[in-house]
């Protein structure tokens, strides 16, 4: 009897609690996702077309080959093919740093684990614009990070204007979202596992690959997810960073916008958002099935 | 003789200037049921550490078969232990986690599959291989841990306080289950308890510490009838401590009477402390005891009663199976093997009263709890 009153009664507080946040989904996330639909698939004059969509997949420019001669290239695909490396090494990158990181702070005592946090976020906290500019006048021919090899007469490197640069950058802005995650997973971990782990016979590197590794899966994947999604969809890093040889599909986007062809930039990001969608339910899938933890 | 497996000569150990354990020597034999039995806080687990090579002494030695294990992993130590709350692997099924050590030494397939079902059948936990460890109940999950803990055949298996969390009846079938399990792989075990009555029943040795310090090594029957202190006394079981003179060899005054005992070896006229456990005092009419006083509450307990009785300012406990009333003067007959005399020590005169000793204040809050539901 009490039990069956609680219970309509708490249908009733959750529908009530919950409206907000679906009225702020519908209006913050499906509404902006239809229109990028909606301009997606039409023309100048608001007739559907599948002709954006299509252009992605077709157009085609020349550039020159290996040999000399010219070649013709799809080129959106190229550049998504592009945006997909320099993201999945960033991402990489980002792991094999954040890491080693998140753990050796997980395991700091109380107060040093906020400090370190703090001093992760702190560059968060600055404009994305003002990070790449500061990484241009580091990583510039005679730029601070030169400079100082010229001090130190260990001559001079060229790195601006190259991949590694853009993806500095990128993994520079990334990074903190990869702790993040992985961190949070880690301190919550239970030190006992990990003693019950020595004792029963594992030294320490098999304790990281049977305990700790497994246990932290779930942070993997959400990192990998808040590293990879934002760094495919990147752009300005590489225009600066790369010296624009390193056209990336978010520049494509903003370029599309900037000189006016609004329906094609929507249909970019409606292709990208497509594919990501698809790689993130894929992840999803691939949690749930082979890991520990997954939702 | 049994051969020595662990010896911890004079270990020293302070956590932030705090000395949690003091000096502590024990020999450890192969074969041997040990418990380290103490209240709360007085050093067991970390004792416990210290062999399993999670913590290393300030100072003294800890050998195992004769050689320095001071600064060895706890992964090169050929010991075990079922932790405190069981740490099972939550990624890992039943049979994963009772696996993970073989796996470790990278044992063959075959053996890994026998040797695991061997252990999961000896827990009583046959069928249960696929399930996640998280769906399993306490007493379960506790097996599982057992089983973990074995199966790589270790030499020494601590345990600690690993029945703490399950309830009385499943915690009794537990600690006949593995008292046989020690029986049957002859591993020697060093179990953590604070409760005596545990100790008691399982124990070929135990080892009762307070504050850091070990009070008395020895059997069962050793710490029950010769306790070396008034904490060993009042810790183990329920006891009288009361003040005497030792006048000479077997007699001893205590409570305003002169009695004939079985101890000796004092100083003539040596203050000491007198222990009467309270199955050991007979009622019988006023006239006729040793000593006289007044009942002052009575409680039915099941098999017998217990009494509480004034003698002379000191509350007395009394365990008979004779119903008193309260108020009812009454006289008590001690018999010369029930008395047992202890050197005087930093724990006099702490123990041993019955003075603030009550069963109202248990009824009134169970009476309480029963309210709430
Ligand atoms: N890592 C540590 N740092 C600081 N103090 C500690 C540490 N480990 C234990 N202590 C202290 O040492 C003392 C003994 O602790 P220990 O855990 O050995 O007690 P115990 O006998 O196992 O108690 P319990 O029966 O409650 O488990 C306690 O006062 C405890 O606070
Ligand atoms: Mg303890």
């Amino acid at each position: 009897m009490r039990q069956e009153k609680k219970s309509r009664r708490g249908s009733l507080v959750t529908g009530v609690t919950s409206a907000p946040y679906e009225l702020w989904a519908v209006i913050f996330i499906l509404v902006p996702l239809a229109f990028v639909a909606y301009y997606a698939f039409t023309d100048n004059a608001f007739r559907f077309t599948t002709a954006n969509v299509a252009r992605f997949f077709t157009a085609t420019s020349s550039v020159t080959g290996a040999d000399g001669d010219p070649v013709q290239t799809r080129t959106y695909l190229v550049i998504a093919w592009r945006s997909v490396k320099l993201a999945v090494i960033a991402t990489a990158v980002c792991l094999l740093l954040g890491y080693p990181l998140a753990y050796i702070i997980s395991r700091a005592s109380a107060k040093a684990q906020k400090t370190m946090m703090t001093l992760i976020m702190i560059p968060m906290w600055m404009n994305f614009l003002i990070r790449t500019y500061a990484w241009m006048t580091i990583l510039q021919d005679t730029g601070i990070l030169n400079n100082f090899l010229a001090a130190l007469r260990l001559g001079r490197v060229h790195i601006i204007g190259t991949q590694t640069a853009v993806i500095i950058g990128m993994v520079y802005d990334y990074l903190p979202y990869m702790i993040l995650p992985l961190y949070s997973i880690m301190a919550k971990m239970d030190y006992r596992l990990i003693e019950a782990a020595r004792d029963l016979g594992c030294a320490p590197a098999g304790v990281l690959r049977r305990v700790i590794l497994p246990l932290s899966m779930p942070g993997v994947v959400n990192g990998i997810t808040m590293v990879l999604i934002p760094s495919i969809s990147t752009f300005y890093i590489s225009q600066k960073l790369g010296d624009g040889m390193f056209f990336l599909l978010g520049d494509a986007i903003e370029g599309q916008y900037v000189a006016g062809n609004l329906h094609f930039a929507a249909a970019i990001a409606f292709i990208l958002m497509v594919a990501l969608l698809a790689a993130m339910a894929l992840m999803r899938h691939l949690t749930d099935k082979y890991t520990y933890g997954g939702q | 003789m049994a051969k020595k497996i662990i010896e911890l000569k004079n270990i020293t150990k302070s956590f932030d200037g705090q000395v949690v354990l003091d000096n502590i020597s024990l020999d450890i034999y192969d074969n041997e049921f040990l418990t380290l039995l103490g209240p709360s806080g007085c050093g067991k687990t970390t004792l416990l550490r210290l062999i399993g090579g999670f913590e290393t002494p300030d100072a003294g030695d800890i050998l195992f078969t004769g050689e320095r294990i001071n600064d060895l992993p706890p992964h090169k130590r050929n010991v075990n232990t079922v932790f405190q709350r069981y740490a099972l692997f939550p990624h890992l099924n039943v049979f994963e986690n009772v696996a993970f050590p073989l796996r470790e030494r990278k044992v063959p397939r075959d053996e890994i599959e026998a040797r695991v079902t061997e252990m999961l059948s000896m827990v009583a936990l046959t069928g249960f291989e696929r399930r996640a460890v998280t769906s399993l109940s306490g007493g379960q999950q506790q097996r599982v841990a057992i089983a973990r803990s074995l199966v790589g055949r270790p030499q020494v298996l601590l345990l600690d306080e690993p029945l703490a969390a399950l309830d009385l009846k499943l915690r009794k079938d537990m600690q006949q289950e593995l008292k046989k399990i020690q029986k049957a792989t002859g591993v020697t075990f060093v179990f953590v308890t604070h409760d005596q009555e545990e100790a008691l029943s399982m124990s070929d040795t135990i080892v009762v510490i307070s504050e850091g310090r070990i009070q008395q090594i020895g059997t069962s029957l050793d710490v029950y009838n010769e306790p070396k202190n008034a904490f060993v006394a009042d810790f183990i079981g329920e006891s009288n401590i009361v003040d005497g003179v030792m006048l000479a060899d077997r007699s001893v005054s205590f409570s305003g009477h002169t009695f004939d005992c079985v101890d000796g070896g004092f100083g003539k006229n040596e203050a000491v402390d007198v222990v009467v456990r309270p199955e050991d005092v007979d009622i019988v009419p006023e006239e006729k005891g040793h000593l006289t006083g007044v009942v002052t509450s009575v409680t039915f307990m099941g098999v017998h009663y217990e009494v509480i009785v004034d003698i002379g300012g000191f509350k007395w406990m009394i365990q008979t199976t004779d119903f008193v009333d309260v108020d009812e003067h009454i006289g008590l007959f001690i018999e010369p093997d029930a008395i047992h005399i202890m050197k005087k020590s930093k724990y006099s005169g702490l123990y041993g009263d019955y003075a603030s000793f009550s069963n109202e204040f248990d009824e009134l809050s169970d009476a309480e709890s029963e309210a709430d539901e």
